[in-house]
């Protein structure tokens, strides 16, 4: 990753001295106002080293949220608590796997949400910001989530893995100087000293030429073709059909992967979905994925994302101690969690 | 640390800017000198936060705990009176040394402990003008606000100058479950400063360079134990409420309503477990209540309660307000302590099983203390230093005494009670006796107090009265094992929630009756608590003067019920009662 820093580094430090003086609104107002346009999410986790929780923005006063696409959104339901306490059931509307966000919608009116503007010049290196995220699952029901500060520090393509495995997004991402980087922090909203959304905190990765863990946040250009995409039904497609593929998206929910070889069996079954027409069922143990025999739910999306866009998805599964074969019908492009 | 210094630096575009941003937090004068078209407010700004870090730095103290490492400390009075936490302590011992950032070292004390809330307070020696900071409203601090952190993290500060870090408010009224260990952080705020090892027990402060908190903890996960953003200190407000009875040389021990809320379906924080030996079961509160408001702060979420029960002491009174079937109520309620005193004990010695020989706390003292400590330690079952609580009760009897003007006749007090009817009071070194229209009650004031709580309905009202006049008289020696409890809202019914308008409390048994002595800081006794069996509800007298040096007034309650007030109209001789 290259770093390019600038004189903005000096300008934020004069800002910060007088922090409270040039504003016209305060940082503590700021972060009242934004801070009811998080949300906390709750799902799959709850397991050693993966948490069942992270953070969402809501993009629309009707309910839609934006968060980090993980293993958090793998539940049948996903649990949504406002600022101000509200529970609600959150549906997933879909993923855009490229940039590794989910779209999901709590049936409310009349919220506070941020607007998500298509504007490159918000932030560039040393624009003073605040990332607002349920890192570490600190507030609960009503309790504000937790404000940090901090800086651009670099505008960069984001150059990271998790585990052995590449992240799929590559654009440019803003590089944090705080650390946002936190088990809960995904999905969490970057905001400006006046409380324009900046971009979303991504999920956690690490750098791949240091190691280094990254606090970055995916900027808001991206924001709104994803929401776009998701909302449309048309998923974004990846440029690398040899990523995984999920199956959520012909309707099959496999078990939570919380387990560093999670066994491959089906959670759900979307009714009326391709997996449902073909007969799929739930706590049947996907052993091959065409002639591809499979042990662990990774293979099942690594052995599916090999298939081309439009090939048949094909299914062995042993349910009740038979072997059955299913076809899914053709595989959708693009797509991965 | 090296990383992350070297790395910048060797980068050929970054050293202009370095030199430039190091130029612009030195000193003022460098920056107007190269920058003067930096607007004034930002450089006042500036000049304003570098003098608060100067103080809060002053009042900055590293202690070190031997080979166990260490941590930070911050001095709250001028005769050296140090915040810090239970465990930075706890490794030390009784005696530890202490540094502040004049390079000089101190021997210091330990005075008092909280283990479950994870503060100690320490003593440092030698000097009646150490540099101090004042706690501040903890409650006024929101997200956003900006605070800085003095202390001691890696145990870098070997010229005894504290560490700055710098960064805002994240949350406040956070709820940090207990971690493997007792040490509960309830009501901490939190902050993106940077914490990490060694900054424990060091002082959080805001823009005005006042105390908001002691740092302790600190959201390690994943990524080692360093620094990830979230910061926890206790708040200025939970140690206001503590200081009295850290002052008092005592394991202090934190409160418990016994009861357990739980959230309905509807969201209500509704009673689901209470114990039938509490104060709040004897006060009326039932399962499935809706828990209002505790101790004057509304209870919106269970986490909301576990906040404020956790930053109240054990003993004190509070309001609690409950709705059943859409009637609400408000009661007073005695909270207990979450541990018994052999638990506390245990929790500070260490536990079972862990040796005793680096001075274990509670335990004998296996190395011999330094000549300076030995006058300034003592050891007593149930105490971190019982020396410091002779201090306290020895200030209190000289503010008492500096208030009796020795008449050791008979008090005669006379007047009306709130309904108009007469009622005459005489107490004497023999005799109580006390005139209403229900009767005459008469008390042998030489006999055990216990036998024979009257008036009747009043749960002791003679026998505390006649110790009222004895302590007011003779001080705490005459009544025998007189120890300081700590201090207490002086009008449990008007608590402030940010533990102001405390008062001193003193704690007796003497002729068979447990007494508590609320003393105000002019040596007024203003409340009276008796009991004549621990079992029995107390006799609660409420000593006032409504109106700046008006006529007295005694508010007596026993359980729920107004025994009655009494407006007094005449003292005799006069002046007797202070």
């Amino acid at each position: 990753m290259r770093w390019r820093y600038g004189a903005g580094i000096l300008a934020s430090l004069a800002a910060w001295a007088g922090a409270t003086s040039v504003a016209d609104v305060t940082p503590q107002q700021v972060i009242a106002d934004a801070t009811r346009k998080v949300v906390k999410l709750y799902g799959a986790g709850g397991l050693r080293g993966l948490e069942g929780y992270q953070t969402g923005i809501l993009i629309t006063p009707d309910g839609q949220i934006l968060t980090a696409s993980s293993t958090v959104l793998d539940a049948d339901e996903i649990d949504c608590v406002l600022d101000d306490g509200r529970r609600y059931a959150a549906r997933l509307v879909g993923i855009d796997p490229r940039r590794e966000l989910a779209l999901l919608q709590i049936d409310a009116t009349d919220l506070s949400a941020f607007v998500i503007e298509h504007n490159p010049a918000l932030a560039t290196p040393g624009t003073r910001v605040i990332a607002l995220s349920n890192m570490f699952g600190v507030a609960a029901g009503d309790e504000r989530v937790t404000a940090q500060r901090g800086v651009v520090a670099a505008v960069v393509p984001l150059e990271a893995r998790r585990g052995a495995a590449e992240a799929p997004f590559q654009g440019a991402v803003y590089v944090l100087d705080c650390t946002t980087n936190n088990p809960g922090s995904p999905g969490g909203a970057l905001i400006d000293s006046r409380g324009r959304l900046l971009g979303i905190l991504g999920k956690e990765l690490r750098s791949t030429a240091a190691g280094v863990w990254l606090n970055y946040a995916i900027p808001t250009n991206e924001l709104g073709p994803a929401r776009a995409g998701i909302a449309s039904g048309t998923v974004v497609p990846s440029d690398d059909t040899t990523r995984p593929f999920d199956l959520r998206l012909l309707g099959a929910l496999l078990v939570p992967d919380m387990l560093e070889r999670t066994p491959p069996f089906v959670e759900s079954v979307e009714p009326g979905s391709p997996a449902d027409h073909a007969g799929l069922a739930s706590d049947d143990l996907v052993i091959a994925v065409g002639s591809a025999s499979v042990t662990t739910r990774t293979a099942v999306e690594r052995a599916a994302g090999r298939l081309a866009p439009g090939d048949p998805v094909r299914l062995t599964v042993i349910r009740a101690g038979r072997l059955i074969d299913l076809e899914l019908g053709p595989r959708p492009a693009g797509a991965t969690p | 640390m090296n990383q992350v210094s070297d790395t910048p630096v060797s980068h050929p575009q970054w050293r202009p800017y370095l030199a430039a941003a190091l130029a612009l937090l030195t000193t003022s004068q460098v920056v107007s000198a190269t920058h003067s078209a930096v607007d004034p407010e930002v450089l006042a700004a500036e000049r304003q936060r570098v003098e608060v870090i100067r103080s809060g730095s002053a009042a900055a103290v590293a202690i070190f705990a031997g080979d166990s490492g260490g941590g930070s400390g911050v001095l709250v009075t001028p005769d050296g009176y140090a915040l810090t936490n239970f465990h930075v302590v706890q490794p030390a011992g009784v005696a530890m040394t202490c540094g502040l950032a004049d390079g000089r070292l101190y021997e210091a004390v330990l005075v008092g402990l909280d283990p479950t809330g994870d503060v100690a307070l320490v003593k440092l020696l030698g000097r009646a003008d150490f540099p101090c900071v004042s706690l501040a409203d903890s409650d006024r601090v929101e997200p956003g606000d900006w605070c800085f952190a003095a202390g001691n993290p890696f145990l870098l500060a070997t010229d005894l100058v504290p560490s700055i870090s710098a960064g805002i408010v994240s949350g406040i009224h956070r709820y940090q479950e207990p971690a493997g260990t007792i040490l509960e952080y309830t009501d901490c705020i939190q902050v993106d400063a940077a914490i990490n090892p060694g900054n424990s027990g060091g002082g959080l402060f805001d823009a005005a360079g006042e105390l908001i908190g002691i740092n302790g903890r600190a959201s390690f996960e994943k990524r080692g134990r360093v620094n990830v953003g979230a910061g926890y200190a206790i708040s200025a407000n939970q140690l206001r409420k503590f200081m009295g009875c850290l002052r008092a040389g005592r394991v202090c021990d934190h409160a418990t309503l016994g009861a357990t809320v739980s959230t309905a379906a509807d969201g209500r924080v509704v009673v689901s477990d209470i114990l039938q030996s509490s104060d709040a079961w004897r006060r009326g509160l039932q399962y499935d209540d809706e828990i209002l408001a505790l101790a004057g702060r509304p209870v919106r979420s269970v986490n909301a309660f576990k906040n404020v029960l956790g930053t109240l002491p054990a003993g004190w009174q509070v309001p609690l307000v409950y709705r059943r079937d859409g009637r609400r109520t408000e009661v007073l309620v005695r909270l207990a302590g979450v541990h018994t005193q052999a638990e506390l004990t245990n929790l500070v010695s260490g536990g079972a099983g862990e040796d005793d020989q680096k001075n274990g706390l509670g335990g004998p003292a296996a190395a011999p203390l330094p000549e300076a400590i030995h006058e300034v330690f003592t050891a007593r079952p149930g105490y971190a230093n019982y020396h410091f609580n002779m201090v306290e009760r020895d200030r209190v009897a000289r503010a008492i005494a500096t208030r009796a003007l020795g008449h050791g006749g008979t008090w005669t007090l006379a007047g009306r009670l709130s309904d108009g009817a007469e009622f005459r009071i005489e107490l004497s070194d023999s005799e109580g006796l006390i005139d209403l229209p229900t009767g005459t009650s008469v008390l042998d004031a030489t006999a055990a107090l216990d036998a024979n709580p009257v008036p009747p309905g009043s749960g002791g009202m003679l026998a505390a009265l006649l110790l009222w006049r004895r302590l007011t008289l003779e001080g705490p020696a005459a009544l025998g094992g007189t120890s300081y409890l700590g201090t207490a809202p002086r009008d449990p019914r008007r608590l402030d929630p940010a533990g102001g308008d405390l008062v001193d409390v003193l704690e007796t048994a003497v002729a068979g009756v447990e007494a508590r002595f609320a003393v105000d800081d002019a040596g007024r006794i203003c409340g009276i608590d008796l009991r004549t069996s621990p079992e029995a509800d107390p006799c609660e007298i409420q000593i006032s003067r409504p109106g700046a040096g008006g006529p007295l007034q005694l508010d007596v309650h026993h359980g729920i019920e107004r025994f009655g007030t009494f407006l007094v109209e005449s003292v005799d001789p006069a002046g007797v009662v202070p």
